[in-house]
């Protein structure tokens, strides 16, 4: 593994093919959790495990994957390590659990973790796929982290309700005080695509804003060449 | 306009020809087959490999809801209380009661009863069954109460319907669920609902059936377990009362 291929693995991952942004993949968990920022992580780190062991074992199994029955064989592979990591978690991380249990199952109906299984992991070394797992699903936690933090802010007016679960000392933060109405509508499903709408709009702005330099930096501008 | 009469089709075998045999299997059958044979095979190591982890992890994650469970009735009615060994002085009335209680554990001082704890559900959740622990303080007659409530198991949407659980309601000075720690075992079934159908509880705007469906789980369950309590005291522990709270059979472990 030399560090180019894992700048390029990182890159993809969290920008250029972003699975929330970009690939726009994995709504499904994305709108139902992202109420808190708390939830969204917790979320978005169990995808990583999820995702980094899928790939892993569809990259090492590929050899012998008919190409015929290869989804069935991907979903397969994909809900039993979702099934193992769900035992594993209840077993012996048990109140992390109570907190990431309900997660861990959405996780076989992301479909990102299918779609890096199909087109990555079942082209690419084990090595590589593995670490495209995991920089895909860190792409994902940045996203979850974002809409989960303002859908939490702009709903409820508080910051990391729910950390407590997680971390016993730390309190949740009451950004907006205590007399903050609330905007039940961005907690709601719509004001999660609303929201979700809205970081689409920033992240193809920003890249368009990036082109546009771009383009200007490699060609000389028309001024330039007057004299 | 009008159909020709269908004549036999010369190209169809007559229907007890036996179907010819191929010399070889056809590239098309064994790509199948072998599919076949494959998917098969990954069906079996990973239903093997999921089984192997539900049985090393078996012993653990059962251990870990005991001690879940114990910490849930901790909170609703404390060890000071009661000096009997609470998890083993259990009886069974989820046969009995239909559905609407599960375990009932007897907590007594000096073997005079002092509450009942008992499992009630709920399958009208925004996100399916709800699971409820609730402890029933044993006062003289028609003073009993409600001594408090938890969620044990749930699905509802975090940080909507999940205001249920105490854990993960965001008032914690008055978290919703306390509303019923106190409240009389003989208020009617009637007023066991929100107050949006002209109930006595509170729910919070937005998330509604969550808080309909505990509330009208816990009426039914209260007045199952509130209206058989001496017979449910004197079960012998293990027991799986019927209907009438009467023992019928004994738990067989």
């Amino acid at each position: 593994m030399n560090l180019q291929r894992l700048k390029e693995s990182a890159r993809n991952g969290l920008w250029r093919q972003n699975p929330g942004l970009a690939q726009i993949l994995g709504l499904c968990p994305i709108l139902a959790i992202s109420t808190s920022m708390v939830n969204a992580v917790s979320l978005g780190i169990a995808t990583v495990l999820a995702m980094a062991l899928s790939n892993l074992a569809v990259a090492g199994l590929r050899r012998w994957i008919a190409y015929e029955i290869r989804i069935p064989v991907f979903i397969l592979i994909i809900a039993a390590l979702v099934t193992v990591l769900d035992l594993a978690f209840n077993a012996f991380l048990h109140s992390l659990y109570l907190v990431l249990g309900i997660f861990i199952p959405l996780i076989t109906t992301n479909c990102i973790v299918l779609a890096r299984a199909e087109a990555y992991a079942a082209k690419n070394s084990v090595l590589d796929s593995t670490l495209d797992g995991i920089m895909m699903g860190l792409g994902l936690v940045w996203v979850l982290a974002l809409l989960g933090a303002l859908r939490e802010l702009i709903g409820g007016g508080t910051l990391f309700s729910g950390i407590d679960m997680i971390f016993p000392g730390l309190a949740p933060l009451n950004v907006l005080g205590g007399d903050y109405p609330g905007f039940l509508l961005i907690l709601l499903p719509p004001g999660a695509f609303f929201t979700l709408g809205i970081l689409i709009a920033g992240y193809n702005a920003i890249n368009a804003r990036r082109a546009a330099r771009q383009a200007a930096a490699t060609s000389p501008p028309a001024s330039a060449s007057a004299p | 306009m009008s159909l020709p009469p269908s004549a036999p089709d010369p190209a169809l075998p007559p229907g007890d020809a036996p179907a010819p045999i191929p010399a070889r299997q056809s590239p098309a059958l064994r790509g199948a087959l072998r599919a076949a044979f494959g998917l098969a095979a990954f069906t079996a190591a990973f239903t093997a490999l999921m089984a192997f982890t539900h049985e090393i992890t078996r012993e653990r994650i059962r251990a870990a809801v005991a001690e879940q469970q114990m910490r849930l009735i901790d909170e609703i009615l404390p060890r000071a209380h009661y000096d009997n060994a609470l998890l083993a002085d259990m009886i069974d009335a989820d046969g009995g009661s239909g559905g609407a209680v599960g375990r009932i554990w007897r907590a007594r001082r000096g073997g005079e009863p002092v509450a009942l704890v008992f499992e009630t559900f709920a399958s009208d959740g925004y996100g399916g069954r709800i699971e409820l622990i609730a402890a029933l303080d044993i006062r003289g007659e028609g003073q009993s109460q409600v001594r408090g409530v938890r969620v044990s198991a749930h699905r509802e949407t975090p940080g909507l319907g999940d205001y249920i659980d105490p854990a993960k309601d965001r008032d914690k000075e008055h978290p919703w669920i306390a509303q019923f720690s106190g409240v009389d075992a003989g208020l009617p079934i009637a007023r066991w609902a929100v107050r949006k159908d002209g109930g006595d509880f509170d729910y919070r705007t937005g998330a509604t059936v969550s808080a309909r469906a505990v509330t009208r789980a816990l009426g039914h369950g209260l007045a199952w377990v509130n209206a058989r309590k001496d017979a449910l005291f004197a079960a012998p522990a293990g027991a799986r009362p019927g209907a009438d709270g009467q023992t019928v059979e004994p738990v067989s472990q």
